[in-house]
This record gives structure tokens, sequence and C-alpha cells, in this order.
């Protein structure tokens, strides 16, 4: 662990910066991009989401929630049947119909996504269309909009990155001489963004805002004054389209871990021309927290060795923290995507010969963890039991994405979910 | 388009693969894109199998649409066969598959593997879950066994002398609600009784064993939504007859004793005598009384919920105000089940539906799936879960039958115990203004963390579902109705417990039309009580 803050360290000779990746093709174990719903019917208070798919898409979403949110959710599919295939009932007809019934009983939403899936992709549904159009039929009371989270094109986190970037063009458009701010991309837990808030007030970023907002009528507008910070390593069309409208992408490693928030602070500040010691003196309290917070885990998890089956596509900065902050090693760090100049920040920080994968053979890459013996193994939760049947120690990849663990105050529960199953594994006596 | 939020089963192939992940030495091979392996996790987390289900997507992406996504079918077959080794393999499609018309039958037909394989055809746009499974398990059987079929119009081979009659027990799968612990009961049973068993499928059965089905005398059918075309086809093969009967109750379980005791040919009358259920003592005990014409509202698979209703009726002295099904397949059934108990079923899959229905008929205890448990937390009604879907906590650690005189035992355990004890009932009907007696209070026993939030569950239904207020509330539809309720009696309404409330605010109402009262007072309300008894 570094003693001082850092910002976006050189890097070193022992770094991978372009490092070879193994890239796979065969049976993937992952979800879609359906899942990102979960966090984002939450997050956006007045949105809904109707997947346009089959029954296989309902009962993905009741299933991998692992629990029914039966508080009314905001989310719904509206299943294709025989008639809609066969040409019986017009598809376009049947989801006016459905969005229509759907919208008189739900009368507080402001905003509707349709969200495409394999089926409706494979039957060339055009969604886009049918959003412009029943736009136009219940505007100004609702917007839709619509995006793709089908398992042919995206894989889990990158259904966040696909919905936001189908919230990006609706964005009001920024004067040309508005002064310059700050765009935070990626979803946050609403602790987590509050804390971020007040810190970007504490070294004077006069002006922040967040993207997606609490609320459809809260977003943010855009323009070429826009240096936007990504939160999440998963967001790179949402970053494109950004960039289409003007907008400015401000290099940092990602918010996780003491160090990772550390420097994603710095860079904003640096953007801003806000002096390092400024930033550090603002930042000095919540980072010592943060440190002591990590320390406590260190004991356990030093030296321990770490696997990563793809997932969630936060493997890369994950294993800089976990390497750096809590001297794990890494036998492999497998992410379903590898997007380099996003991850440029994190990559530098990590060792030289660190084994990277992209994509997957879910049945080699079982064989290459079993010859590995790693100490934990990062895993989706199909693949979790088995494995610990097997008599490894497993963390099931989609906590990570359903924890609020970004930030300097939530340094601590990263690590301590890394830590959490070798800790039980050790007190269980049977 | 039907617009769905929860659903009751899952698409075909995850039928299917509640068959291949029952059995061993068999897999699945399923054109299916990435996001379609979740399914895994319904085994591997829900029921805590410590192995991942036999199946291989073959993973198809939106740029391999193009090209050949045959070539990639046929490379995931080769490469499960050489992986898994497996004595006979099932393949198909999932809703994505089967747009893409890859006809993975042609394809493994094609493919030349040294084992069985038997080709799925599951409309995903069409059929469910439990269709799915028992297609599947009626290929598997129909392909495995069918070389072994008697020739046309033979009749089935007499038993020897002195040898042991055999059954097989059909129908239970993986995921199943108690298929674990119902074959264990059944087993015991049939055991008890001199009978052996020749296979047991789909659960843990290989290949090699649905081969040999048709050495069994006769058919023992557990779950008809599974097995019940495979059942007919063995009938029509091998002459062995079915014994219909569900064992899930005390009365269903002595007819099913019965049943098997004729196919078999021995006397029933020393194992009726034999065995023994708790039940009936439990439920003549003095302390039951006061579940004396309790109103049950009942939902689930056909095979439960039918069941369920005479249990709740002959054995726990229950009113089944309500009963209904997700199985469209077995909608006569219900619809006839229903009939004996003077009402009519409910046959949907729409949980909204079924929400508007427990409203509407405010019963005392519902007993239906982990929908119903939703469904009657937000409604303050007491429940117990009775059938598939399931959740993680329908897989107990304890051996928990729902079959057999065992399983009866748990019954009795399992739906009294959500709901409040004789003496508390009387007790809050007498003190209702106590602090903690009061309205919406948990039975004492549940303690007072798990309270229902009964008084607001109505206006949450109303505010979240407004659709449902005509239906689901009667308290709308009373101010605007053309008869009043006086403040007093208002007031003396609210005195009665909150799970008959609104069925004494109904018949209180119905009587004053009648009789053309436009004010109901204190004095309507009580001559409604005596008009209509309790």
């Amino acid at each position: 662990m570094t003693t001082s803050p850092v910002f976006l360290p050189e890097p070193s000779a022992a770094s991978c910066s372009n490092p070879p990746i193994l890239r796979e093709r065969g049976q993937r174990e992952v979800f879609c991009g359906l899942t990102g719903i979960m966090w984002l019917h939450r997050k956006i208070q007045d949105a809904f989401f109707l997947i346009v798919g089959s029954r296989t898409c309902a009962h993905l979403m009741q299933s991998a929630a692992g629990v029914m949110i039966f508080a009314e959710p905001r989310f719904a599919t509206a299943i294709i049947e025989e008639r809609d295939l066969a040409g019986i009932a017009d598809a376009n007809e049947e989801l006016d119909r459905v969005v229509m019934r759907l919208l008189e009983r739900r009368p507080d939403i402001r905003l509707l996504f349709l969200v495409g899936s394999c089926p409706s992709e494979v039957i060339k549904l055009d969604l886009s269309r049918a959003a412009k159009r029943l736009s136009e039929r219940v505007a100004p009371a609702v917007r839709v909009l619509n995006y793709s989270g089908s398992g042919i094109e995206t894989t889990f986190t990158q259904g966040e990155d696909a919905c936001l970037a189908a919230l990006v063009p609706s964005l009001a458009a920024a004067p040309a001489d508005a002064p310059e701010s700050l765009l935070v991309v990626g979803v946050l837990a609403d602790a987590v963004e509050d804390q971020f808030r007040r810190i970007f007030a504490d070294i004077g970023i006069p002006h922040v805002d967040f993207l997606p907002a609490r609320k459809a009528g809260a977003m943010p507008g855009i323009g070429p004054n826009t240096r936007y910070l990504l939160a999440q390593p998963f967001l790179g069309e949402t970053a494109r389209l950004i960039e289409g409208r003007g907008g400015q992408r401000i290099a940092a490693p990602f918010p996780l871990g003491a160090e990772g928030a550390a420097g994603w602070i710095h860079a904003a500040g640096a953007t801003f021309g806000i002096a390092p010691a400024v930033i550090d003196a603002a930042i000095a309290a919540p980072l010592e927290r943060a440190r002591k917070a990590v320390s406590r885990y260190r004991d356990m998890l030093a030296g321990r060795r770490i696997f990563f089956f793809p997932d969630s596509q936060l493997e890369v900065p994950i294993a800089r923290f976990l390497h750096r902050e809590l001297g794990m090693e890494l036998v492999e760090v497998g992410t379903p995507y590898f997007h380099k100049e996003h991850l440029a920040a994190d990559l530098a920080m990590l060792p030289a010969g660190t084994a990277f994968s992209e994509g997957q053979d879910v049945d080699r890459q079982i064989e290459r963890c079993r010859k590995a013996a790693p100490d934990i193994v990062v895993c989706g939760l199909g693949l979790a039991n088995p494995l610990e049947a097997e008599g490894m120690t497993t963390k099931w990849a989609i906590e990570l994405v359903f924890t609020p663990i970004q930030g300097f105050e939530q340094a601590g529960d990263l690590a301590e979910l890394f830590a959490r199953p070798l800790n039980r594994r050790a007190r269980l006596e049977v | 388009m039907q617009l769905t939020v929860w659903t009751y089963e899952g698409p075909p192939h995850v039928g299917a693969m509640r068959i291949a992940t029952a059995m061993r030495d068999l897999h699945y091979v399923l054109h299916a894109p990435q996001g379609d392996t979740y399914a895994d996790l319904l085994f591997t987390m829900i029921e805590r199998r410590s192995k991942r289900p036999p199946v291989t997507y073959t993973t198809f992406q939106a740029r391999d649409l193009g090209g050949d996504t045959a070539a990639l079918f046929q490379t995931a077959c080769h490469e499960a066969y050489e992986r898994f080794k497996p004595k006979a393999m099932i393949v198909g499609a999932s809703c994505t598959g089967e747009l893409i018309q890859d006809d993975p039958a042609g394809l493994a037909k094609a493919s030349g593997l040294p084992i069985p394989v038997i080709p799925l055809e599951l409309p995903s746009y069409q059929k469910k879950e439990n269709w799915g499974a028992a297609e599947t398990f009626y290929q598997i059987v129909r392909h495995l066994a069918g070389p072994h079929a008697l020739p046309p119009n033979a009749a089935r081979p007499v038993r020897a002398a002195g040898e042991k009659p055999r059954c097989n027990l059909l129908g239970p799968t993986a995921l199943g609600f108690r298929h674990r612990d119902d074959v264990r009961a059944i087993s015991g049973l049939l055991e008890r009784m001199g009978i052996a068993i020749n296979v047991t499928a789909p659960w843990e059965a290989s290949p090699a064993d649905i081969a040999r089905l048709g050495n069994a005398d006769f058919n023992v059918v557990l779950y008809p939504e599974i097995a019940g075309p495979a059942a007919q086809w063995l009938k029509r093969s091998f002459g062995q007859p079915i014994v219909s009967t569900v064992p899930i109750g005390v009365g269903a379980t002595r007819d099913f004793i019965t049943e098997v005791a004729r196919l078999a040919e021995i006397d029933p009358a020393p194992f009726l005598k034999a065995e023994e259920s708790r039940l009936p003592w439990y439920s003549r005990s003095v302390d039951s009384t006061y579940l004396t014409g309790k109103r049950v509202f009942i939902f689930g698979d056909a095979t439960h919920a039918i069941a369920a209703a005479r249990v709740a009726r002959e054995e726990l002295g229950f009113e089944v105000v309500g009963l209904g099904t997700y199985s469209r397949e077995f909608a006569r059934d219900v619809r006839e089940a229903a009939a004996r108990h003077g009402i009519e079923a409910l046959i949907t899959d729409d949980y909204l539906e079924v929400e508007a229905k427990v409203a509407e008929l405010q019963p005392e205890l519902v007993l239906g799936t982990q929908m119903e448990r939703h469904i009657a937390k937000r409604l303050g009604v007491p429940c117990a879960v009775i059938s598939a879907p399931v959740h993680v906590q329908d897989f107990p650690a304890r051996y928990s039958p729902q079959m057999g005189f065992e399983g009866a035992d748990v019954l009795f355990d399992t739906w009294v115990h959500p709901l409040m004890m004789g003496l508390e009932e009387h007790l809050l009907g007498m003190f209702r203004d106590d602090f903690e007696f009061h309205d919406g209070a948990a039975p004492s026993h549940l303690g007072h963390a798990s309270r229902a939030p009964a008084r607001a569950a109505e206006p949450v239904i109303e505010v979240a579902v407004p659709a449902m207020a005509e239906a689901g509330s009667a308290e709308v539809a009373v101010e605007e109705g053309p008869t009043g309720w006086a403040p007093e009696a208002e007031q003396e309404l609210r005195k009665i417990p909150f799970f008959v409330r609104g069925k004494a605010r109904r018949n209180t109402e119905s009587f004053a039309d009648q009789r053309g009262i436009r004010l109901i007072t204190v004095e309507t309300l009580y001559d409604a009580k005596a008009h209509f008894g309790r």
C-alpha cells in the first residue's frame, strides 16, 4: 500500500499497461444485459423498464434477483407469444396496447424504457421506432426510450451501458459558453453519490452532475464544456456518445479502494485546476479512514491467491485494489470485455505478467481454476456452490454489483466481501 | 403479448433442465445465447445442488447469426460428449434458439454420436415449464424404453410365483416442491407393503434405468403434471396400469394404499392399520376447535391445489373459499374439484388476478406458492406454501415430505403454525383496543418482528394497482353505493377482527340491500350477524 495519495502513477517497468490477453470463445456462464434492470429500476425512481421478450426473460428477472422484489417493481416483461410471431397479431399494435395499459396503471411513471431482448432482436422488432411512436402518443407526461439488454449483444453490466447510452441523446445541450462542469457517469448507490458530492464541493468543484439522475426530469445537460468521470468500468458506448456531444473524459483509476478513490478525486481536481495540496487536505480524513478499514483485512487476505471468472467487468479495478491494498496474488483476471482505454490507469498499477482472460469457455476455465487451486474464486451464482463442493472458497460476483463498494467509506466493505468467505471457512468445523 | 411481472412457470426448456438435472449420465445440449445460463443458478442456488446442471449452452452471439450457428451447435454436441461422456443426450433450443431455426434434431442426428440422441421440440412461445418437463420425460421414456415395448396386443408376462410385485415411481424432478422427501416417504411406504421399486424416474435414474421401466407391474405417478404423458405411453406400450391417487393427506394416502394393494394383488388392511399419522388425533384434539370453518384460499399447481383442498376440508375442518391453479393443462380437474367445494375455480397465470381474488375473498389462511406468500404478506393474511414455484426456503435441511402419513403430519404443522391460536384469537376479539393486541397483531408465537402490516395492506393495493381497486376493495365501492353506514355502525364494525371484517361488511350490506335499508345502524349490523351466523 502506498503512503501518499496517488494520481495516475507512472507505469513502472514492472507494470502491465499492454498485457497479453487470453481470448476465449465457448460456453459462457454469465448473465445478459437485462439483469442491469435490477439496480437501474431502483436508481431512477420514476422510470419503468418494459422488457420486450420471452417467458425466459421474465423468469430470469425473478430468478436472478434471488428474492422477488414484491414492492411492485418498476419493471415487467411483455411476453411475445405465438400469435405475435405468426403474424396473427401485429406485434407493434400489441406492444402499444401493453404500454398504454401499463401507463394507465402506473401514472407515476415519467420515463419508460423499452428493453430489447434476444427474441426481439432476432425477429427484428424495431423498438426504436416503437419508442418514437409511443413517445408521440404519451408526451409530454412520459418519455419513451429504448435499448437492448439482449444476451446476444450484451453481458450483464453492459445492460447499464446500453441504458445510459440510450439516455445520452435525450440529454439537454449545455450552451457552448457554459462554464466547465463535472459529470459523473455510472450508477452509484445514493449514499455513495452523496459522499462524492460532498468531497467535490469540499475541493471546490462548483457544479457536479450524476448520470443517471434519480429522477427522469433531473437528467443533466451536456456539451463541449462537460468533463466526465466514469464511475464504472463498463460504460464504453455511453462514453463514446458523450464524446460525440463534446464531453471529454477525465482519465482516472476507478474509485475502488482507498487508492482508487483518491486517484479518481485527484484526476477530477486536476482537470478543474485545483491544487493537489487542496485535494489532499480535503480527502485526508476519509482516506485515512479507508486505509484503516482496509488494513483490518490485510492479515487475512495478504498472500492469498485469487482467481476471477468473468462477470461484471469490475474485475480489473477490483484486482488492482486487492493486489495493491491487500497484497493478494492474482492468478487469473477474467473479464467479459476488456476496455483497455478506460482501464489504462488501473492496468498501469497491476504487476507485469498478470494473467488476463477475455470472454469465456467455461469448462476450460474451470479446468485452469482447478489446476491453479486458488485460495478464493470470484464467480457467478451458477458456479459458486459446485466449486465450493469441490473444496474451493468462492465469492459471488453479483454481490459486487449489488453492494455499495465505491469510494473511501466503502473501501473496508469491499475488502470485507473477500475476507468473509475465508472467515466463514475458518469458523466452520463441520 | 402478455404483460407479466412475475411468472408461476419458467419456459419449457427449464422444464427439460429439471428432468436432465434429476437424472444421471444424461446431458442436455441447448441451442441458446449466453444469458440463458442464468437457469443454472436455479439448481445450484435455490436447490443448493453441489453440481452444475448437465447442460451445455451453445452461447451464440449476434455476430454469429449471419454465419454458421448450426456448426456451433454441432461442435457443442461433440465437445459435450467428449467432456462428459454421457450415456444419452437430449438436444433442443431455448426461445431464441427456436427462432433461428437451425433444426437441432436433424443436426444431432447427423452428428453420429455413439449414444442415443433424443431431440426435443419445446415450443417456447406457446408452452411453459411443466409442459416442457412432461414432454421431455415422455420423449426420453419413449426413445429409451420404446425398443423394449411389448408387441401389439401382447399381454404382460405374468409375475413368477413368490416374486415381489414391482412398480415404478414416476415424476420427481430437480427443483420440485419437496420431491426429494416425497420419494423417500413413498418409497418407504411401498417397501413396507412388500412392493419392490423397479425404477424411480427421472429422479436419479440413468438412461439404462429408463430402458427397463417396462419390467414393473404398474406405475405410481407422484406428479401428474410431469409424469402423466409418460405413464400413459407406458400403459399403452407395456400394459402397466397407473396408480392415479396422489397420496397427499391422510385420506388420500389411505386411498393410495388401497389402490396400490389392488394392483399388487395384496390385502391393504394390515397396512391401513399399521401406518399411522398424528393428523387425525391432532385435528380431533379440542385445542383444534378454533380451526373449524376457517376460510382458506388455495392456489398452486393442480396436483397440490386439489389435494390441499381435500385435506383442508376433510382433515382440518376448514372451509375452502377459493381454489385455483396456474396449470392450464389441468384446468378441468381443478374445476371439478372446485365444484365439489361449491365454488368456481380460478384458472390463471396472472398473479395480479390471484391477488385480486384473495383481496376479494378475505380468507383467514392462504395455501399457495411463493407468489401467494407475498400476496398474503401484503394483505396481512397468514399463509403456508404448498406448491412450486419454489424458493430456497422450500428446500429445508430436515426431512419434510408432503406425501404419505409423515407428509400429512408435516401439512398439519405447516398449515396450523401461521394461524393465531384459539384463546389468543378470542382475546383479540374481546379487547380490541389493547395497544399490543390491536388489529394487525401477528400471532404472538410468531413474534412481533414478523407482524404483517395488515391495515396498510389495503391502501397499498389501491395505490400501486389502480386497476384492481374495483375488484380488490369492498370499502371503496361501499362509499359510492346506495347503502350508507351510520358512524356508530362503522365504529362497531371496526371491533370485528380484521380478517373477517370484509366478510361482515359485505354480509351486512347485502342484508340491508335485500331489505331496502338505506342506513346501516348498529342494529342492522347485529341483525345481519344473527341472520348469517358466524
